[in-house]
This record gives C-alpha cells, sequence and structure tokens, in this order.
C-alpha cells in the first residue's frame, strides 16, 4: 500500500485559498472542491489526503499526529502554541492581530484594563509584556459590540481591512502581529514521512516564486 | 502463551536488563523531595509546576517531577570515574496537551563524571537499541548544541531575540527567523536549520557552512561509532533540536517510532548542570517516555527484543 500525506485544510474561504494552491503546486484532488458533505479526500496518484477541519482545530489534528500537516493561521498557532514545526508562510489570508477602541477612547491607566477577545492567551501575553493589569473577557464572536455596550474598554482581534471597526466608529490602536496561514506539521510523522512534506514545502515555495 | 503483559511493562523489563547487561547498576529514588529542590532547578524541568504537599515536620516536599537531578545529587556519594546507573519510575508533569497533572512512566539511564567519545557513543548506542526494542521503524535524531550556538552567537542578537530565534529554530519556522533579523548570519543560521537528514547528506553541507573543528569532528566521531555498531540506518542529524542551554551542551537527540505521534525519547549531554550543582564533569544520559507505547497496536510490541540483544 503507498504511504499517503494526511493533510488537514481549515474550511472556509482561506482552505478553498489554500486548496487551490496545493492543487497548482501539483498535488490535486478534484473532489474536494465537490459540494457534498464528505469530510476528506483522497487521491492516491498524488499520494494526498485532505481533511477539511474547523479552522481552530488544524492544530489539534497536526499536533497529535491524526493529520501529518496542515494550515492554519498564525492566529491560531498563538492562541494555542502547539508544538509543531512551522515550515513555511503561505503568505495567503493575510492580515493583523490587533487591539482597537472606539475612536474618542483614551486609556485610563489607573485602573484594570478590560479587554474584549476571541483569543484569550494571545491578549494575556500581550499585555503581560507591559505588565499591564488586564481582565480579559472572552467572547466566541461580535467582538465589536463589546465596547459599544460598555463590556470591555479595548479589542484584541483580527483585521484585515478595518471596515467593521470603521462602521462600529471603531479603529486600531496597535498592531500586535502580522498574520497568514502558514503550512505546519508534526514532529513525529515529519521524521517518517520527511521528504513527501519537504515535496510539497518545496512545490508551494516554488508556485509562489514563480508568480513573484 | 497467555500475553498479560502491557506494551510499557514488556518494554520496561526488557530494557532494564539491557541496561543492566550493559554495566549500569539500577537507580530506586523516593517518591518525593523537598520542594526546594527543584525549585532551585526550575528551569531544568521539562515543565515547571510540581505537586507539593507539607510534610508531617511541616516541610514542603514535592511529588518528583524529574529523575535526572535526584540522580546527580545521589552520585556525589560515588567515588568511581564513572557513575552509571538506570532507572524506571513514575514523575509528575503538566501534560503540554492536557494542561494538567500527569503520570508519566519513565525509564532511562545516566552516565556522570567522566564522559568521554567512548561514554557518549555507548550512550548513544544505548538509545539506538532501545527505540529498536519498540520498533524496527525507529529514528534517532541527533544535533550538537554548541554548533547550533555558535550559529546563533554570531547574529549578535539580543537576550529576548535569542529566545525567539531559539524557538523559531525549534519549530523549524525560517520565515519567523528573518522576521527578527536579515543578514548573513540570521541566512546561515537557516542554512544549517534546514540541512537536517542523513549525516553522509549533513556532513558536505556543515563543512561548507563552516563550524568549529573541535564540535565537527566530536559529532563525526559519534555517528561513525552509532554506524559501526550497527544504526547507521536510524541516524538523523536534525539541528532544529533545542534544550535549555545553561544545563545543555554538546551532543543532545531525540527519538522517534512510527506510528506515534509524539518523541518517545529525549536526551542529551547536561555539564551545565552538573556546573549549577558545583561539580566540574560532564554528564550524559535519556529518557524513555514508556507512557507512549500505548500508541502502538500490543501485537507488535516486542518482537523485537530477542533479536535486539544482539545488535547491542
Amino acid at each position: 500500500m503507498k504511504q499517503m500525506l494526511n493533510i488537514a485544510l481549515p474550511k472556509g474561504r482561506l482552505g478553498e485559498k489554500v486548496y487551490g494552491m496545493f492543487a497548482e503546486a501539483g498535488f490535486e484532488c478534484p473532489e474536494a472542491l465537490e459540494e457534498s458533505r464528505k469530510l476528506f479526500f483522497e487521491n492516491e496518484e498524488t499520494g494526498v489526503r485532505y481533511f477539511w477541519v474547523k479552522p481552530s482545530d488544524v492544530t489539534v489534528y497536526v499536533e497529535r499526529g491524526a493529520c501529518d500537516i496542515g494550515v492554519a493561521g498564525k492566529d491560531i498557532i498563538m492562541e494555542n502554541e502547539p508544538d509543531v514545526y512551522e515550515l513555511y508562510d503561505l503568505k495567503a489570508g493575510c492580515c493583523r492581530m490587533s487591539e482597537s477602541a472606539l475612536n474618542d477612547y483614551v486609556e485610563d491607566c489607573t485602573r484594570t484594563l478590560r479587554v474584549a477577545t476571541k483569543f484569550p492567551n494571545i491578549a494575556t501575553k500581550y499585555y503581560s509584556q507591559f505588565g499591564r493589569d488586564v481582565d480579559i473577557i472572552k467572547l466566541n464572536g461580535s467582538i465589536e459590540l463589546a465596547p459599544i455596550v460598555g463590556l470591555s474598554d479595548v479589542i484584541v482581534d483580527i483585521t484585515e481591512t478595518g471596515t467593521t471597526l470603521r462602521e462600529n466608529n471603531m479603529r486600531e490602536f496597535r498592531v500586535i502581529a502580522n498574520l497568514s496561514a502558514r503550512l505546519i506539521a508534526n514532529k513525529a510523522n515529519y521524521e517518517f514521512k520527511k521528504e513527501m512534506i519537504e515535496n510539497v514545502r518545496k512545490k508551494l515555495e516554488m508556485l509562489s516564486e514563480n508568480k513573484a | 502463551m497467555i500475553d498479560v503483559l502491557t506494551n510499557e511493562e514488556k518494554i520496561g523489563f526488557a530494557l532494564r536488563q539491557l541496561y543492566s547487561q550493559k554495566g549500569y547498576r539500577h537507580y530506586s529514588m523516593s517518591k518525593f523531595e523537598e520542594y526546594d529542590f527543584y525549585a532551585r532547578n526550575k528551569s531544568f524541568l521539562v515543565s515547571d509546576a510540581v505537586i507539593t504537599f507539607t510534610d508531617t515536620n511541616g516541610k514542603l516536599m514535592a511529588l518528583k517531577p524529574d529523575v535526572t537531578l535526584s540522580i546527580v545529587k545521589g552520585s556525589r556519594l560515588s567515588d568511581e570515574p564513572l557513575y552509571k546507573v538506570y532507572y524506571n519510575e513514575n514523575v509528575y508533569r503538566v501534560s503540554s496537551l492536557s494542561h494538567r497533572f500527569s503520570e508519566i512512566t519513565q525509564t532511562g539511564l545516566e552516565c556522570i563524571g567522566q564522559v568521554d567519545d567512548e561514554c557518549r557513543a555507548e550512550v548513544l548506542s544505548l538509545a539506538a537499541a532501545s527505540l529498536r526494542y519498540i520498533s524496527p521503524e525507529s529514528i534517532l535524531s541527533i544535533s550538537h548544541l554548541d554548533i547550533l550556538s555558535g550559529f546563533v552567537k554570531a547574529m549578535g542578537l539580543e537576550d529576548d531575540e535569542e529566545r525567539a530565534v531559539l524557538k523559531c529554530i525549534a519549530d523549524k519556522n525560517l520565515s519567523g527567523i528573518s522576521e527578527i533579523s536579515d543578514n548573513e548570519n540570521a541566512d546561515r543560521l537557516k542554512e544549517l536549520i534546514s540541512t537536517s537528514g542523513k549525516p553522509s547528506e549533513v556532513f558536505p553541507k556543515l563543512r561548507q557552512l563552516g563550524c568549529s573543528d573541535e564540535y565537527f569532528r566530536q559529532l563525526e566521531k559519534l555517528i561513525g561509532d552509532l554506524e559501526k555498531n550497527g544504526y547507521g540506518d536510524m541516524v538523523n542529524i536534525d539541528f532544529s533540536i533545542v534544550n535549555d542551554q545553561t544545563y545543555y551542551n554538546g551532543i543532545v537527540f531525540r527519538g522517534f517510532v512510527s506510528g506515534i505521534p509524539f518523541r518517545v525519547l529525549a536526551g542529551g549531554q547536561y555539564d551545565g548542570l552538573l556546573k549549577k550543582m558545583g561539580r566540574d564533569d560532564s554528564a550524559i544520559g535519556f529518557a524513555v517516555y514508556l507512557d507512549m507505547l500505548d500508541y502502538l497496536p500490543k501485537e507488535k510490541i516486542g518482537l523485537n527484543i530477542e533479536t535486539g540483544e544482539e545488535t547491542v
């Protein structure tokens, strides 16, 4: 039986874009984009098996070795801090992790800063660098609402164009990190499927160089 | 024969036999030690959280999170030039996956005192043999920390930048290194991290990149000895292995077994720890994480035990 490379891709727009890059690099699997409820697809010819998983779960699948490699946003990697290799920056889905607040917000350093975020780990680490006392409020969506209703002073969230912020009378105060999709690999599986994994990385690299 | 032993037990017993045949003595330790002892060497521990309790005399005690520290302490009673022991113990650590305390079964060995090329080759061969006992499909990945740190030091970074670079090295994150520093020395480091694989492929590249002759020869000698002992096909060189350099130096290594998604073996030379404990000699050792063997199907385990002995 041929050894297959198991690849975790994030379900959704980014995943489809990334699959497009993999396909162009020579690892296509035509059924992957068909409308269906099937969660995995394989192509024995090219030796790849794709799994569509929830974007924030990609690191879990890879860290625990259920998938050999995967594509995860830098935000997910920073938040989950998995023990995996981060082999390549796909430069897809580029955006920023930033601290934003209402346009007229002025920081009051005499009291605890209240921060609403989907990324409590990233936020905690960021403020601890400055020794700022913070109250991290973990939300699962519509983060922008928090300062409007007075739930928090600021938010730490992903921004791409800033449109949502502007529409809600908010602006970015500080950029915490630049984000993009990364190719990650399980550290043990890498040893046994090194050639296949490095081949994927090299082909993706070549693809982006050709485009540039 | 009815097979009643678990993977952990089967391999655990076989490894004890293997190590004692090679002249290592069994070291049995107490379940707990004074907390203060671990607190002083906190950064040597894999996870710095320790389970503590107060003893009847009011002293704060800890359930042992580590074996090596205690063995080094115990070795002070010995006057042999080379103190060789093996252990089979449970330790209590925070699991990196669940972030909760868990009990981990470890077996391993330590060589403390006058560590030379011969001793290093013996320890690495036993590490390779241990992996082969578990499965014929296993890999021993070796690095040399002094070679790596030569490349890192050349970049002339601030402390926190260096820490960030070391994290990138451990993750083979080349673009992360570029974000921190983007000069000739950073490119050399990236080349070094990319050149992992079979020693026959890595050595010429390493020569090209240039590194200290002393360390190069040490690594070459070690790999040569492993090849002589019949482990050449399972050895890889990989400079992305990063251990805390206040404790570790020289040869460091990791062992992987096909089918287990985590490392099953880890070790290295730790002269720095001895120095911290007031000694000026050397030490090298490794641990096998037996609880990882649950990932392998039971019938696959132990097939190599009989044949394995001859290859040591």
